[in-house]
Order: structure tokens, then C-alpha cells, then sequence
């Protein structure tokens, strides 16, 4: 029943054994196969020695080398940050108006916010600041509350309409649906979406409507009121859409559009720098003179 | 014994339709109806069959009925889970293919657990446990043990698919990978495995031969290890007996380790000892040619099985798991490079005296191109576990691609190959219907592997350095949608590679068909008798 033969194709011996026909041959270990072995086990035991790997009772070996991943993540962000040191306290105390006439300053600003941007920002706002429905386009010169780069460092730093930060931006627009009739809420739909063509704010049945409930805050002549954050009415840029659908239920329920309180969650001078940068993507306003303090500016 | 199998259809029967009506969460609900429908029709079946007489079976001849079914299963499963495979492929290209109307049972997220269970479990486990009681009847020379314990397998396993597959879409998860059945579908899992773990040792405790084939030890140890890794990372406890959610007995860390030391095991001794178990059987076969060697296989066998299961924390470098664990995960698996070759070596070599074979015979050559693609992934691996290489592959689409050519290329190829293979041989014709239709099969899904695992690779590495890549001052070049953006051109390849691997798919479904259609040309294969 075991019965060792040659094998007549490769003149290797058999094993004897025969399973369902199959046979083995009785070659050695390639010799190559077992010394890339052995060299994958020394390599191991070599750096098992270097780096963390023996668990003990209370704690493991720390290797040779003294590394742990907590610490090269720490050293290579200790070292990032020495390198940037010097330009991130001359960020934070320079004058936000004052940061263009400082060439390298504004650059590394820019370039910092960008990055603080994409990370942070991109989510809501779009990778490339475009925004999208709901969350305003920061490449266009329309500012809901106030495009100077303090207006932007400002509403960075507190957010809007967020719980966590009292000095959040903050308005609320009424939720008309419990207050005007359906048909009052279409003609005032009609009213708005006539507005950008030129229409008069205050004209016929929706220019009534608008001028009793609208134009507290949107203004009279529909131009908004950036102190409260009321988008302007007129110029045909629209935060949402202006469908007769999204309008209408705009104004039954009144939007609510929150930004986090970024002051809460990042540096000062990346709050700094992600202003500069959105101020410099294209809308931003040059400040009113005289500039104000640095810092948190009165609505 | 037939009465008392009536009382437990029964009793489960009605367990199940009172635990429909109290179900707590819709797929809970739905498994139980499932059931119930299951076991009443059984119960049905049974008390009409009560008064036949029952037909005895010929010891003489080995129990192909639920192989025959497997075989049939595996073509099944393969074409569902490389369907919903390609279909999530192009949803991650065009995202308008998470469709509002199928929100919450067909978006990425519900199909993807759905595709990898579908192909690993579905398509890969009825190919093992039909090649493993082919295989091991056959170098025993015995029939199964158990008498129609196979049967209850194959059933049982596939009442898991299903309900593990209607589990995801309706939202019942473990969120555990490759684990993702809630806890009953779990506890019917082990009580199926351990049959199949009976069925298995019966036949070899009772074998005719003085020595267990070597494809019997690897079918062996991937049975054993995966209902060990199974019951371990399952370990949960209900939040109620009527629903659904259960919540694992570990938590932090150590849930996260026990999960990878599983997953990194299912690779392991699923995909990887069970099908080299294949390998064993039906590369020798194919060839007509003797194993290479002996000492190999039983060297590479035992340092395989030893290093295997160390090597899971790879896949959690960098997190919260301690370094020391991360640096044993790395090493095992770079120790585990030549245990994991010597597989290969042994089923290449094996062709020695017969290399011309790979021009004349298409089944040879999709076993030598599954086997040089098991090569391949499992260098790429233990490299890939290196913790500087990681930091740049992890959390890329290059570890998707080296799964995938793992998966399509060692998987999927070799078992195609046993398809080929066993479908002739256990309907009783002389050979599959188009051997042209095999050679065009082997060249989509090459090509199709080809076109997946170089977009991956190109996309990976792309993302990997997208993601690390700093300006002058050191801060981040690229947002994430930067990165999403750029890998679009990509991932419509990889889309088009899964169609290519699908449609061969379709056209060996077509093959086997045609196969099973043809007048029989010789008789059931009948017990070898040892020697």
C-alpha cells in the first residue's frame, strides 16, 4: 500500500502514499524558499529588539530606539509648529486691516487659512468656497453679515445662530405660515421673485404684504440689513433658491441657517488666517475707516 | 425520530410566527416570517412523506446530492454578490445611483456589507463546503458521515445567506466586518458549522486511507479556526429576545482588536487555508501530475497555521491599539510571506512535466493565473503591514485593490476552476460543454482583475500621498473632496473591470448550463476503494 517509486517525468522519488490517485514527490524545502525564511524571521527578532513588542505585566518593551507612534507624531507637529512659530504670533498681533501691507505676512496667512479651510470649512462652503443651497457662496461680493476681513474674522470666531457661543450672530426670521394666509404667502412668493426684475418693494397687494411684515428687516427698498444678517431681496443672488416651492416654504417656516463658533475649536491665529483667506477669494471689502481694533467688531 | 422532528418543526414554527408578531425592529420581524414559513414547509414536508417508505441509501457510493448543490449555489451566489460588486462600484463613480426611491435599503452603505458577504460567505463558502465533502469522501475513500447531515449544511448555511443578506438591507448590523449578522443568525451559523464541522471529521475518522490528504488538514483547520473566530467576535448579548440589537461583550480597543484578529483570520483560514485545500485536491488532479513536495506542504502548513493568526493587529496600525501590539501583528505577517509562498510553490511545481498544459487546457491555466495571483497579494500583504507603508496604503482604495486581487484573482479564479472541474465529473458528462467559452471566461475575468487592481493601486497611492501632501509653510495642499474629485477617472475603471468579471461570470453560468443539459455520457462517480 505505500510503495515508493520514481516518478518518470522528473526522476524524483515518491512518498508511497496515494490519495484518489494523487501522488507526492519527496522533493527537499527550495532552498531559496527556506533562507528568505530564516532572513524574514531574523529581520523580525531584530526589530522586535528596536521597537515596542514584548507585552510584560504592567507595560511592554519600549525597544532600543525609544520610539512610539504618539511620540513621532508629537515630534513631527512640535517641529511643523516651531517652523511656523514666528509667523503665527506676528499673525496674532498685527491688525487684521492692516495684514495686506505685510507681503510675507498676508502670504503665509493666505496659505494657512486655505488649509484651515479645507479641513474645516469645505464640508459646508464647498472645497473651492463656492458654497451651495444654504450655505452662502464666499467668492462673490454679496456678504450676509459684512464682508471687511474683521466682519469675516468676527463671524468665523462666534458663528451664527449656535447655541455654544453667546456672542454668536444672531437672527431669526418670523415663521410666516402661523401668521399670513396661504394665498397672502403665494402673492408675497410672486412679490419676491419679481423683485431682482426691478419691481417696486412697496407696489400692488404683495408690495403691501411686504412692507407690513418683510420690510423691517429686509428694508423698505428690499435691500437687507446686514447688522441682522437680512439678505438682500434685489439682486437676484439667492442663499437658497428662488423656486415657488423653496419660497414658499422659506417664508412659512422661516430659515435657520447655524455656523459653528469656530473661536471655540481653533487657534487664534487660524481663525486669523481662514478670515484672510475668505477675504481675499475675491468679494472681499477694504475696511471703513477709521479700521477698527482687531478683533471682535460691534454689529 | 421522525415524530421528533415534527415536534421541534413545530415548536420552532410557531416560536418563530409569535416572534414575528412581537418582532421590536422590521428586519427582526421579517427573518422571524422567514422562519416560520421555513420551518412550516418543512414540518408540511415531513408529515405527507411520513407514510413513504424510505429509500436506503448505497454505502457503497459516495453522497454527491448536496455538492451537486453547492456547485449550484456557488454559480448562484457568484453572479449576485459580483452583480451588487459591480453595481456598488459605479455608485461610488456616479453617487446619483443611490437612488431617493431605494434610500435606506439599496444606498452604498447597505449594498457594500451585502457584496462582501455575498461574495465571501455566499459565492466562497458553498465553494468550500462543496469542494471539502467532494474532496474529502474522495481521498478517504468513504462516504460522508452523518448520513443526510450534509444535506442539513448545505440548507442550513443557505437560510444564513439569507437572512444575514436581508439583514443588511433592512438594517440589522453588528457593524462589525464580515461579522454583521445580529446574534440569532450568529447562533444558527455555529449550530450549521458545527454539523459541517461533524460531517467533515466523521469522514475522515472513518477513512479508508492510512494518511489525511494535506488538502484535508488545510479544509480541517479552516472549519476548526473559523468556528472559533466566529463565536469569539460574536460574543454579544441580546438587548431583547424579540429584536434584533445586541451589544458586544467587548468594548474600545479590545473590541476593535478581537474584530481584526477575526477579519484578518477570515482571510486567513477562509479564504486562504480553505481554498488552498482546494488547491491541493484539484491542481493535482487537473495535471495528472504528483504533488511537488511533501516536506513543503507539511512545513508551510504548520508555520502558515502559527503565524497566521498573530498577524490581525496590522490592521490597526496607528490608532489607539499599543505599539507593542501593532509592531507583533507587523512581523507575523511579514514572517508569514514564505509559510503563505509555499502554497503557491507547491501547486505551480506541481505542473512540472506538464507546464505545456497551460497552453493546451484553460481549466490549468486559471488554477497557474489563481495561483499567481495568490502570490502576488500575499507579498503585497505582509509589505502592506509594514508600518511605514501602511501609513501611506491605510485608509486608501490600495488596500480595496489588494483585497480584490486576492479575492478575483485567487478566490475567484481557483474556484471557477473547481466549477469547471467538478460540474462534468458530478453530473456524469464527459467533459464541460464549450471549452472555447472557458479560455474567453478566463480572459474577461483576467483582464477584468487586471483593469481592477491597477486603478486601485493607481488611485490608492494617489490618495495616500493627496492626503499627506503639505506646501512650503506645511500646511495641507488638498481637501478631502480634492481627493474624492481626483480618483473619479479611477473608479469608472474599476467599475469596468467588475463588468468584465461579471459577464465571465455569466458566460460559465451559461457553460455549467449547458453542461448539466447534455445527455449523461458516463455513470456518478462510485466509491473509490482504498488501497
Amino acid at each position: 500500500m505505500s510503495e515508493r517509486r520514481i516518478d518518470p517525468v522528473t526522476g524524483t522519488e515518491t512518498t508511497g502514499h496515494q490519495w484518489d490517485g494523487i501522488e507526492e514527490l519527496n522533493n527537499p524545502l527550495p532552498r531559496w524558499w527556506l533562507w528568505t525564511f530564516y532572513a524574514t524571521v531574523a529581520f523580525s527578532l531584530v526589530y522586535v529588539v528596536l521597537y515596542p513588542a514584548i507585552p510584560l505585566l504592567r507595560t511592554a518593551t519600549g525597544g532600543v530606539l525609544g520610539w512610539s507612534t504618539r511620540g513621532d507624531v508629537a515630534q513631527k507637529i512640535a517641529a511643523a509648529n516651531a517652523g511656523q512659530a514666528e509667523m503665527r504670533e506676528l499673525l496674532v498681533s498685527t491688525d487684521l486691516a492692516m495684514l495686506d501691507r505685510d507681503d510675507a505676512l498676508s502670504s503665509f496667512a493666505s496659505n494657512a487659512g486655505a488649509a484651515v479651510f479645507r479641513t474645516n470649512c469645505s464640508q459646508c462652503h464647498g472645497s473651492g468656497a463656492a458654497g451651495a443651497v444654504g450655505y452662502p457662496n464666499l467668492l462673490d461680493d454679496v456678504w450676509l453679515w459684512g464682508g471687511t476681513i474683521d466682519d469675516i474674522a468676527y463671524t468665523v470666531r462666534h458663528g451664527i445662530r449656535n447655541e455654544d457661543d453667546p456672542d454668536a450672530r444672531w437672527s431669526e426670521m418670523p415663521a410666516f405660515g402661523q401668521i399670513l394666509e396661504d394665498e397672502e404667502i403665494a402673492t408675497l412668493v410672486a412679490h419676491v421673485q419679481s423683485l431682482p426684475g426691478g419691481q417696486d418693494p412697496l407696489a400692488g397687494p404683495g408690495g403691501e404684504l411686504f412692507d407690513m411684515n418683510c420690510s423691517a428687516c429686509h428694508g423698505t427698498d428690499a435691500t437687507g440689513d446686514r447688522t441682522i444678517g437680512a439678505p438682500n431681496l434685489t439682486d437676484a443672488i439667492w442663499l437658497y433658491d428662488n423656486s415657488t416651492e423653496r419660497l414658499t416654504d422659506l417664508i412659512s417656516n422661516g430659515p435657520f441657517g447655524v455656523m459653528p463658533a469656530w473661536g471655540m475649536r481653533l487657534s487664534e491665529a487660524e481663525v486669523r488666517a481662514v478670515a484672510a483667506y475668505v477675504h481675499g477669494l475675491g468679494g472681499g471689502e477694504a475696511p471703513e475707516a477709521p479700521a477698527p481694533d482687531a478683533g471682535d467688531m460691534p454689529e | 425520530m421522525e415524530y421528533l422532528k415534527l415536534v421541534i418543526l413545530a415548536l420552532v414554527a410557531l416560536f418563530a410566527a409569535i416572534a414575528a408578531d412581537w418582532g421590536r425592529d422590521l428586519a427582526y420581524s421579517v427573518h422571524a416570517v422567514i422562519v416560520t414559513f421555513v420551518a412550516g414547509g418543512l414540518f408540511l414536508w415531513e408529515l405527507r412523506r411520513m407514510d413513504l417508505p424510505r429509500t436506503a441509501h448505497d454505502p457503497s457510493a459516495y453522497l454527491d446530492g448536496p455538492i451537486r448543490a453547492s456547485v449550484i449555489a456557488t454559480a448562484f451566489w457568484g453572479i449576485a454578490g459580483f452583480l451588487v460588486g459591480t453595481f456598488i462600484a459605479f455608485q461610488l463613480a456616479f453617487p446619483e445611483l443611490n437612488f431617493d426611491w431605494s434610500e435606506g435599503y439599496a444606498n452604498f452603505g447597505r449594498l457594500r456589507p451585502l457584496h462582501t458577504s455575498a461574495v465571501i460567505f455566499a459565492f466562497g463558502g458553498n465553494a468550500l463546503i462543496g469542494t471539502s465533502l467532494y474532496v474529502v469522501q474522495r481521498t478517504s475513500g468513504a462516504r460522508l458521515w452523518g448520513g443526510n447531515a450534509a444535506w442539513f449544511v448545505f440548507w442550513g448555511y443557505q437560510l444564513f445567506i439569507v437572512l444575514a443578506a436581508t439583514g443588511y438591507l433592512l438594517g440589522s448590523t453588528q457593524s462589525k466586518e464580515y461579522a454583521e449578522p445580529e446574534w440569532y443568525v450568529d447562533i444558527w451559523l455555529t449550530i450549521v458549522w458545527l454539523v459541517y464541522l461533524a460531517v467533515f471529521l466523521g469522514t475522515i475518522l472513518k477513512r479508508r486511507e492510512p494518511h489525511i490528504y494535506v488538502a484535508n488538514w488545510f479544509f480541517l483547520a479552516f472549519i476548526v479556526t473559523v468556528a472559533m473566530l466566529h463565536v469569539v467576535n460574536n460574543l454579544s448579548i441580546p438587548v431583547s429576545i424579540w429584536g434584533s440589537k445586541s451589544v458586544q461583550v467587548f468594548a474600545g480597543v479590545q473590541d476593535a482588536m478581537t474584530q481584526w484578529w477575526y477579519g484578518h483570520n477570515a482571510v486567513g483560514f477562509f479564504l486562504t487555508a480553505g481554498f488552498l485545500g482546494m488547491m491541493y485536491y484539484f491542481v493535482p488532479k487537473q495535471a495528472g501530475r504528483p504533488i511537488y513536495s511533501y516536506k513543503l506542504s507539511i512545513i508551510h502548513f504548520w508555520a502558515l497555521i502559527f503565524l497566521y493568526i498573530w498577524a490581525g493587529p496590522h490592521h490597526l496600525h496607528y490608532t489607539a491599539l499599543p505599539d507593542w501590539a501593532s509592531t507583533l501583528g507587523m512581523v507575523f505577517s511579514i514572517m508569514l510571506w514564505m509559510p503563505s509562498w509555499g502554497g503557491m510553490i507547491n501547486g505551480l511545481m506541481t505542473l512540472e512535466g506538464a507546464w505545456d498544459k497551460i497552453r493546451t487546457d484553460p481549466i490549468i491555466r486559471m488554477f497557474v493565473a489563481s495561483l499567481a495571483f495568490y502570490g502576488m497579494s500575499t507579498f503585497e500583504g505582509p509589505m502592506m503591514s509594514i508600518r511605514a507603508v501602511n501609513s501611506l496604503s491605510h485608509y486608501t482604495d490600495w488596500t480595496i485593490g489588494h483585497v480584490h486581487s486576492g479575492a478575483l484573482g485567487w478566490n475567484g479564479l481557483i474556484t471557477f476552476a473547481c466549477l469547471y472541474f467538478l460540474t462534468p465529473r458530478l453530473w456524469g458528462r464527459a467533459q464541460m460543454h464549450s471549452m472555447a467559452a472557458i479560455n474567453l471566461h478566463f480572459w474577461l475575468a483576467t483582464v477584468g482583475i487586471v483593469f481592477y487592481a491597477a486603478s486601485m493601486w493607481v488611485t490608492g497611492i494617489m490618495e495616500g500621498l493627496m492626503w499627506r501632501e503639505v506646501d512650503a509653510n506645511g500646511f495641507l495642499v488638498n481637501s478631502f473632496a480634492d481627493t474624492v474629485a481626483a480618483k473619479f477617472p479611477m473608479y469608472v475603471v474599476r467599475g469596468l473591470g467588475g463588468v468584465l468579471y461579471l459577464t465571465g461570470a455569466l458566460v460559465m453560468v451559461w457553460n455549467m448550463w449547458m453542461t448539466i443539459r447534455a445527455p449523461q455520457s458516463r455513470p456518478a462517480t462510485a466509491l473509490v476503494p482504498a488501497e
